[in-house]
C-alpha cells in the first residue's frame, strides 16, 4: 500500500515538474520580455496548474484515507469515549465538507478567472446579504457544535460520588508510573513528597489510618463496567496521564491532585478479539518480522511478537526518557480483578512483614 | 484629532524632506534609523534564523523516520550529542525546543512583522519615516542581540534549553530534571526578555506612527488592510508580551533566587526541594496569555499582506473591506480571551474549559468570514499569477485546512484525546506556521522591487511555490493520522514499545516530503540573493498597484518622497472601477487608480 502511495506521489511530482518545465520553455520563447511580471502565458499556465492542484488535493485526501485509516485508534474501550468518538465523527464530516467545497471554489476560481486576453475584472466591493449569509451560517453550525461539545465535556468531567467509583492514585515520576489502590475502605491515605523514604516511594503518610490498606502496584488492573476515579500526583515535573484507548487524558501536576474518571467497558481479552485490533496487530507483527530479519542478519536478537494491551502513556514532555514512560493497563472481569487484588500486598503488609 | 495629526505630518515633512547630509557606511547600513534599511535588516536576520530553524527540523525529522539508522550528519552538526551518528535524546528535545522558539519568535514574529511593518507602515500611510527612527533602530539591535544570545545558547556545555518551546516549569526550572535547564535555559530566558523589550519598542512605534503620521486624506477607513493588520498586531503585542516577560522574570526568580511561584512539593534526585505553594498551572496561564495572542501576532500580518496582494493581482477591490476590518478587530479582541484552550487537561477547573471552548469556537466566525471574502475577491477577477499571488492563494488554502482542525482542538471534549499529539502539531503548523510563511514569501516576492530596486525571477518563484505547496501538505496531512492514532509529540523515538510500529512508514513519508520542501527553499534563497545583485530593474509600479509605496522613486531616499508627501483622495482598492457611463475604466485604459489621484468627474464617489 505504501509503495502504491509513494508511486502516486512520485507520479504527481513528475507531472508537476513536467508542467514547470513547460513553463520554463514557454517563458523562454519570448526572451525580450524580462520584466519578471506574469505574462498572459504565465497566467494561463499557472491557472491550469491550480486545477491540477485541485485534483491532486482531492486524490491526496482519498489516498490518505485509503492508506492510513488503519492506523487510527480502535473503538473506544471506555463508556464516555463513545460519545467523544461520535462528536469527533460529526466534526470530521463537517470539516471535510467545508474543506472540499472551499477548495473547489478557491482553486476553481483561480483557474477560471486566470488573467487572459481582454478579460475585465468586475468592480464588486461589497454585498451585505452575502456577508450576512456567511457570517450567520458559521454562527449556527458552531452554536450546534459548541452546545453538543459542552454537554459531552460536562458529562465527562463531572464526577458523582454516588457512582461509587473505585479510587486509584496514579503517581508519576521521571520516567515511571506507579499506582495505589485505595483498598477496602476505598479512601486513599494522605501523602506528600516529604514522606518518601526507602520502599515508601510514593510518600504515603504511614501514620494515616486510611493508608494502611492502600495497595501500591506497578501494573494497572481495572474491572470492566465499573467506574474508576483516578487521582493523580507527580513528584517532580509535569507529566500527563494519557490513555488513548479510553479517550482519557489529564496532566499530572506536582503540588496538586488532578483527577479523571472513566468506566472501561471492553476487557483486554475481548479487545484482542475485535477485528480492528486483530488486523492492526497482524500488520504490526508483519512489520516487526521484516525488521527482525534485518536484525538477525546483523547478529542481534529478533523482536518479540506484539500482543495488544491498553496503555497509559506520558504525554507531557518530562525529560530525556519521556518517550518511554508508560504502563500497561489490563481490563478484566470483576472476578479476575478481585483475585488479582487479593494477591497484592497492602502498605502495612509491605512495611510490617 | 486627524487634522491635527495631518498638520503635524506636513511639518515633519518640511523638516526632513530637504536634508541631504552625508551618510557614512555605519549610519547607512548598520546603525541606520531609516525604516527601509531597518526592514531589510529584520528580513535578513529573520531569514538567517529561519535557515537554522528549518535545518533543525530536518535533523529531528530524520531521527523520527529512521530511529535505528546512524547518520554521520548528526555527528557533524551536533558533535558530542551525535557521536557515532546516534542522536542523544536530550539533544532531540533541544532541537524541537529551539526549532519552535526560533520559528515562532525570531522568524514569524520579528522576521515577518518586523520586516513588513517597518517597510510598509510609513510608505503606505504616506509618512517620511517611523514616529521614532531612533527607537526603531534600538528595537532592531535588541532583536539582533537576542538572536545572538539564542544562538550562543546552542553551544553551552550542558546543551541548550530543551524543555519544549513552552518551557513549562518545573522541568524548565530544575537542571536536575533535564540538562538543558541549566545555563541553556538561563540564556533562553535572557534572550527572550530582550526579544520582548525589542518587540514592545517596535510595536509602540508602529501604533504611534499609524495613529499620528497618516498623510492628508488617509482616514482610518482608507488604510490598506496591510496597515490595519500591522496596527492590530502591534496592539496585541503590547497587551500580551509584557505578561510573558513577567512569567519569564518569575521563572528566573524561581530558578535563581529560591522563590516558589511555580514550584511546590518536589522530590528530585534523591532530595526534597524547599519550594512550597507554587503552581505550574499559573505559569501555563501566564505563558498562554501571550502564547495564544502570539499565534495571531504571527498570522495577522500574513493575512494583511495577502489581502493586499490578492486584491492587486485579481485587479478587483478586496471583497468586504469593512467586514475584513471588523473581522481583524474581532480576531484581535477574541485572541486575548481564548488562551486556556491550551490547558483543557492541565488540571484547571473544568468549568473554565467550558468558557474557553465557547470563546475559542467564536473565533472561527471572523476567520471564516475572511476566508470567504478572499475567495469572493477571486471571483470574476482578472487574476495575475505573479509568485506573490500564488503564495497568497496558498495561504488561503492552508489557513482553511489548518483552521478547520481547530474546531476539533478548540472543543474541550474532543481535545482530551488529541491534546499534545501530532494532531496538534499538524494543526498549528498548517494554520500559523505554513500560512504565515506563505504570507512572508508572498510579501517578499511582492515588495522585493521596493526593498532592493530589483525584480525576483518569476520562474524560480513558480518552482519554489509548487514544490513548497505540495511538500507542505505532504508533511502535514499525514501527520493528522499519526496524531489520531494517539502518538504523543516530543517523543524521541516511536519504537521504544511496539504499539506505534505501524506508524513508521508514515513517518518516513513525512520526512521525505520535509527534505524535498526544504530543498525547494534553497531555490528561493538562490533567487533572493542573486536577485539582490543581478535582478532586472523594475518599473516604478510593477504590479500596477494603488497603494502609496509605489508612488515613491525606485532609489531609496531618506524621507521616502523627493518632493511633498502625496495626499490621499480614495481608498486603496479602486481596481477595475468603471466610469459613470460604464464605457471604460475611470482612467481610460488603466484598470487601477492610485490613492493619490483625486476623484474624477466621470466617476461615482463611493463610501466603502
Amino acid at each position: 500500500m505504501t509503495v502504491f502511495l509513494v508511486l502516486i506521489v512520485l507520479f504527481l511530482f513528475a507531472i508537476t515538474i513536467w508542467q514547470m518545465k513547460k513553463i520554463f520553455i514557454l517563458s523562454k520563447v519570448k526572451p525580450q520580455d524580462n520584466s519578471q511580471i506574469a505574462t498572459e502565458n504565465d497566467n494561463n499556465n499557472q491557472g491550469k496548474l491550480m486545477l491540477v492542484f485541485l485534483v491532486f488535493f482531492y486524490i491526496f485526501l482519498i489516498v490518505g484515507f485509503w492508506n492510513w485509516s488503519s492506523v487510527l485508534l480502535p473503538e473506544s474501550g471506555s463508556e464516555h469515549g463513545k460519545d467523544i468518538d461520535q462528536l469527533m465523527l460529526i466534526s470530521m464530516i463537517l470539516i471535510f465538507t467545508v474543506l472540499i467545497l472551499t477548495h473547489f471554489l478557491l482553486l476553481y476560481f483561480a483557474f477560471k478567472y486566470r488573467g487572459i486576453k481582454n478579460r475585465k475584472a468586475i468592480f464588486f466591493a461589497d454585498n451585505d446579504q452575502l456577508e450576512f449569509v456567511w457570517t450567520i451560517i458559521p454562527v449556527i453550525v458552531l452554536s450546534g457544535l459548541i452546545i453538543y461539545g459542552l454537554f459531552t465535556w460536562t458529562d465527562i468531567m463531572n464526577i458523582h460520588e454516588d457512582d461509587d467509583p473505585i479510587i486509584i492514585e496514579l503517581y508519576a515520576k521521571q520516567f515511571i508510573w506507579e499506582a495505589r489502590y485505595a483498598g477496602t475502605d476505598n479512601t486513599l491515605g494522605q501523602a506528600n513528597v516529604r514522606f518518601i523514604e526507602g520502599v515508601n516511594t510514593m510518600g504515603v503518610d504511614l501514620s494515616d489510618t486510611y493508608a494502611q490498606d492502600d495497595v501500591p502496584v506497578r501494573e494497572l488492573h481495572l474491572p470492566v463496567g465499573r467506574k474508576v476515579l483516578f487521582k493523580m500526583r507527580s513528584q517532580d515535573v509535569l507529566h500527563s496521564a494519557y490513555m488513548p484507548h479510553f479517550r482519557a487524558q489529564m496532566n499530572v501536576v506536582p503540588g496538586m491532585i488532578t483527577q479523571f474518571a472513566l468506566t472501561p467497558d471492553i476487557t483486554t481479552a475481548d479487545a484482542r478479539l475485535s477485528d480492528e485490533i486483530i488486523k492492526k496487530v497482524a500488520n504490526i507483527n508483519t512489520l516487526r518480522e521484516e525488521k527482525s530479519k534485518g536484525l538477525v542478519a546483523k547478529g542481534f536478537e529478533a523482536l518479540d511478537p506484539y500482543e495488544f494491551d491498553y496503555l497509559l502513556l506520558c504525554n507531557k514532555i518530562c525529560g530525556a526518557s519521556h518517550y518511554n514512560m508508560q504502563m500497561k493497563i489490563i481490563v478484566e472481569t470483576q472476578e479476575e480483578f478481585d483475585a488479582w487484588i487479593a494477591e497484592q500486598k497492602t502498605f502495612s503488609q509491605t512495611l510490617n512483614p | 484629532m486627524s487634522t491635527e495629526a495631518n498638520v503635524h505630518a506636513v511639518d515633519h515633512n518640511d523638516d526632513h524632506g530637504h536634508h541631504h547630509h552625508k551618510q557614512t557606511f555605519i549610519d547607512k547600513y548598520i546603525f541606520s534609523t531609516d525604516h527601509k534599511m531597518i526592514s531589510k535588516q529584520y528580513l535578513i536576520t529573520g531569514l538567517f534564523m529561519g535557515i537554522i530553524g528549518i535545518a533543525m527540523s530536518l535533523l529531528f525529522r530524520m531521527q523520527l523516520a529512521w530511529p535505528d539508522t546512524h547518520f554521520t550528519i548528526y555527528e557533524i552538526f551536533l558533535g558530542k550529542w551525535g557521536a557515532d551518528g546516534v542522536m542523544d535524546p536530550n539533544v532531540y528535545l533541544a532541537l524541537v525546543t529551539i526549532h519552535g522558539t526560533i520559528m515562532v519568535f525570531f522568524v514569524l514574529t520579528a522576521g515577518l512583522s518586523g520586516t513588513f511593518s517597518n517597510l510598509l507602515i510609513p510608505l503606505q500611510i504616506g509618512a517620511r519615516d517611523m514616529a521614532s527612527g531612533f527607537l526603531n533602530m534600538i528595537s532592531y539591535w535588541m532583536f539582533f542581540l537576542s538572536s545572538i544570545i539564542m544562538l550562543i545558547s546552542l553551544f553551552v556545555e550542558a546543551g541548550p534549553a530543551n524543555a519544549g518551546w513552552t518551557i513549562y516549569p518545573p522541568l524548565s526550572a530544575l537542571p536536575q530534571a533535564i540538562p538543558g535547564s541549566g545555563a541553556g535555559m538561563t540564556l533562553w530566558l535572557t534572550s527572550m526578555a530582550i526579544f520582548i523589550a525589542s518587540s514592545l519598542l517596535g510595536s509602540l512605534n508602529y501604533i504611534v506612527t499609524v495613529i499620528n503620521l497618516r498623510t492628508k486624506g488617509m482616514s482610518m477607513t482608507r488604510l490598506p488592510l496591510t496597515i490595519w493588520a500591522f496596527f492590530l498586531t502591534a496592539i496585541i503585542g503590547v497587551v500580551s508580551f509584557p505578561v510573558l516577560l513577567s512569567a519569564a522574570l518569575m521563572l528566573i526568580m524561581d530558578r535563581s533566587f529560591g522563590t516558589s511561584f511555580f514550584l511546590s512539593d518536589i522530590y528530585i534526585a534523591g532530595e526534597v526541594l524547599h519550594n512550597q505553594g507554587g503552581s505550574p498551572v499559573l505559569f501555563e496561564h501566564l505563558f498562554w496569555f501571550l502564547g495564544h495572542p502570539e499565534v495571531y501576532i504571527v498570522i495577522l500580518p500574513a493575512l494583511g499582506i495577502t489581502s493586499e496582494i490578492i486584491a492587486t493581482n485579481s485587479r478587483k477591490p478586496i471583497f468586504g473591506y469593512r467586514a475584513m476590518i471588523a473581522s481583524i478587530l474581532a480576531i484581535a479582541f477574541l485572541s486575548t480571551i481564548v488562551w486556556a484552550h491550551h490547558m483543557f487537561v492541565s488540571g484547571m477547573n473544568p468549568f473554565l474549559g467550558s468558557v474557553f471552548t465557547f470563546t475559542t469556537l467564536l473565533i472561527a466566525i471572523p476567520s471564516a468570514v475572511k476566508a470567504f471574502n478572499y475567495i469572493t475577491t477571486l471571483w470574476k477577477g482578472n487574476l495575475q499569477f505573479n509568485p506573490a499571488m500564488l503564495f497568497s492563494i496558498g495561504l488561503v488554502s492552508t489557513f482553511i485546512s489548518g483552521g478547520l482542525t481547530g474546531i476539533i482542538l478548540g472543543d474541550s471534549a474532543l481535545d482530551i484525546n488529541v491534546h499534545d499529539t501530532y494532531f496538534v502539531v499538524a494543526h498549528f503548523h498548517l494554520v500559523m506556521g505554513i500560512s504565515a510563511l506563505y504570507g512572508f514569501f508572498a510579501g517578499i516576492y511582492h515588495w522585493f522591487p521596493k526593498m532592493f530596486g530589483r525584480m525576483m525571477n518569476k520562474n524560480l518563484g513558480y518552482i519554489h511555490f509548487w514544490v513548497t505547496v505540495i511538500g507542505a501538505y505532504g508533511i502535514f496531512f499525514p501527520m493528522h493520522f499519526i496524531g489520531m492514532a494517539g502518538l504523543p509529540r516530543r517523543y524521541y523515538t516511536n519504537t521504544a514499545f511496539p504499539y506505534f510500529d505501524d506508524l513508521a512508514n508514515i513517518n518516513v513519508v513525512i520526512t521525505i516530503f520535509a527534505i524535498i520542501t526544504a530543498a525547494a527553499q534553497l531555490v528561493f534563497l538562490y533567487n533572493f540573493i542573486s536577485s539582490i545583485f543581478y535582478g532586472n530593474r523594475p518599473v516604478k509600479n510593477p504590479w500596477r498597484s494603488n497603494t502609496l509605496e509605489w508612488t515613491t522613486e525606485l532609489k531609496h531616499i531618506h524621507g521616502n518622497w523627493d518632493g511633498d508627501i502625496p495626499h490621499v483622495y480614495r481608498w486603496s482598492y479602486d481596481y477595475s472601477k468603471l466610469n459613470k457611463n460604464e464605457t471604460d475604466y475611470v482612467l481610460a485604459g488603466q484598470d487601477f487608480i492610485p490613492q493619490n489621484i483625486p476623484i474624477q468627474d466621470n466617476e461615482e464617489e463611493m463610501n466603502h
